[in-house]
């Protein structure tokens, strides 16, 4: 039995909590946005990108066993941590999950002024894309019924 | 002299806690903070003044139109033009590029013609240069500066061609600080007849400019970049050429007789001014040139130019810290990198520390291509700003190194 995305968020939301100031936190995000993966240059493309004005973003997603498993990358250190987190909560779930989930630890975590599209920083977007992804394979699945 | 902590006392903004920590504000080139005294009277404006400008017959609208052309005159000393009427308001420099952009592009822009820019350029002051040629078919030409974000005088001399039909350039660089030589352009220009538009966005703010001396035909400016609110902008242009152009904008105002077989426009600068203008915030920009005045131009100037040389020194000396731009002649900012960490990563730590800066493109791409990076890092300087906060950024920047570099 796979985690839940609420399961994922909760058990963030609580190592968060044990992080005192802003240091402590920010510092879990840039160690988290060094331990994320870098995406192949290959996949750094003008289709896979976000518009976002200030650090780029990348993101891409492939469907397996009916499980959605997402690519990305930016060329921020906090972005991409902010970018790993949201990975942890939904890479590998089903795309319906996806599409339903209330992604509740952004705001938990005091972290919801970095994904106002004022921040300008494409993590916005990227929510919307990894949703816009959710919806595109379980349209597909429900179209398959 | 600049009595700094004084006249901080003047910007309640200042008094302001980021994060917990007192406010350095050193995104001054983005918009200014205002004085007290420019807000108390954009209220007062509203409280005893307020009504439509030009319209009525009524007390209080000749009162704030009489405010509204005062602003004017204030703003016609401020630049010494020649008369009020080559005054034109709009709601910035933007506008004001874009209405010489349509105005005496519809007029003087043929096929075949050629514009310069420069490659330090604000998107302001390409983009409508851009769309006009494609509607007109003219040519965009572009002149390079060097490494050090020098203009590079001998190529842009070297565009000029008989086909030249307006030189629109910038006085400082948005994103480098650097300062053109102008009065040597214009005087090129002239020789062959040639006019100039200056976009003076992030000069007017830093040193006395005098539209006469320096003989050029437009210049543009924000009033929000300068202690005034937002909304409010200025093109000054020599009457000859305003008189020639037609209006870009139509509609109330701006006319002097209408009927369905015809319609005659109002004198300068009315025929430029369709439509209700921003008229408190042109007041709020007369107020702010007063209080710029009292504090004396000069004096300004100096303390400014003492702030950016100190934080020139101490960024310098950071290692691994690149500054772009460092031509001879500078103001107002600064624009650096520190080692390969992203803007975006600095300017995220420094918010958390209470320090504002810039991070990115300064909507000048061609500038961040020129040396090959995307982004930089700018703070920007105004008279209020004090070394013990160049201090602080520089603190901050370590703390950024230490935190993003572990």
């Amino acid at each position: 039995m796979k985690n839940t995305i609420n399961d994922i968020q909760d058990k963030i939301i609580e190592e968060f909590s044990g992080l005192d100031d802003w240091i402590d936190k920010y510092e879990y995000l840039i160690d988290l946005g060094k331990r994320l993966n870098p995406l192949a240059l290959t996949l750094k493309t003008e289709k896979n990108s976000m518009k976002g004005c200030q650090s780029k973003v990348w993101i891409n997603a492939e469907l397996k066993d009916g499980r959605l498993c997402f690519f990305a990358d930016s060329d921020a250190l906090i972005t991409k941590g902010l970018i790993a987190l949201l990975l942890q909560v939904l890479n590998n779930q089903t795309p319906k999950d996806i599409v339903n989930s209330d992604l509740y630890f952004i705001e938990k975590m005091g972290l919801n002024v970095h994904l106002s599209p004022s921040r300008a920083n494409g993590l916005m977007s990227i929510v919307k894309q990894i949703k816009w992804y959710g919806l595109k394979y379980h349209t597909r699945e429900i179209q398959q019924y | 002299m600049i009595d700094v902590h004084k006249l901080r006392k003047d910007f309640p903004i200042l008094e302001k806690k980021i994060h917990g920590k007192p406010l350095v504000y050193l995104d001054n080139a983005a918009t200014t903070q205002k004085p007290k005294m420019v807000l108390d009277e954009i209220i007062e404006f509203y409280s005893s003044i307020n009504s439509n400008i030009h319209r009525g017959v009524h007390y209080l609208s000749e009162q704030a139109s009489i405010a509204y052309e005062n602003a004017r005159k204030t703003v016609k000393g401020f630049l010494n033009a020649k008369s009020d009427y080559e005054i034109v308001f709009t709601s910035g420099t933007t506008q004001a590029i874009n209405l010489v952009a349509n105005s005496f592009g519809s007029k003087f822009i043929e096929e075949g013609d050629e514009i310069i820019v420069s490659e330090m350029e604000h998107h302001s002051n390409i983009v409508p240069w851009q769309i006009l040629c494609e509607r007109t078919q003219a040519e965009l030409k572009v002149a390079p500066f060097d490494d050090d974000g020098k203009l590079m005088m001998d190529e842009l001399k070297g565009l000029i061609t008989e086909k030249t039909k307006l030189i629109a350039i910038v006085y400082v660089s948005n994103a480098l600080g650097v300062v053109n030589p102008i009065k040597e352009i214009i005087e090129m220009a002239h020789t062959q007849d040639i006019p100039v538009l200056i976009d003076g966005a992030q000069a007017v703010q830093h040193f006395p400019v005098d539209v006469q001396e320096l003989d050029c035909d437009f210049f543009a400016f924000s009033g929000h970049k300068m202690y005034a609110e937002t909304g409010i902008g200025v093109l000054y242009g020599k009457e000859k050429w305003l008189e020639d152009m037609p209006p870009h904008h139509s509609g109330g105002g701006m006319v002097d007789s209408v009927t369905f077989e015809k319609t005659t426009y109002a004198d300068l600068p009315f025929k430029f001014e369709a439509g209700t203008g921003n008229y408190v915030a042109a007041v709020s920009l007369a107020k702010a040139i007063e209080y710029i005045s009292k504090l004396s131009m000069m004096e300004i100037t100096i303390y400014e130019n003492d702030l950016l040389k100190y934080a020139t020194e101490k960024l310098d000396a950071i290692d691994g810290l690149m500054i772009y731009g460092l031509a001879p002649k500078r103001c107002g900012l600064i624009s650096f990198n520190l080692d390969n960490i992203h803007p975006y990563d600095v300017g995220m730590i420094l918010d958390k520390l209470g320090i504002a800066i810039r991070t990115g493109t300064h909507c000048a791409e061609p500038v961040m291509e020129h040396f090959g990076i995307n982004a930089t890092i700018r703070a920007s300087f105004a008279f209020y700003n004090t070394k013990e906060e160049i201090d602080k950024l520089i603190d901050g920047m370590h703390k950024a190194r230490v935190m993003l570099c572990k």
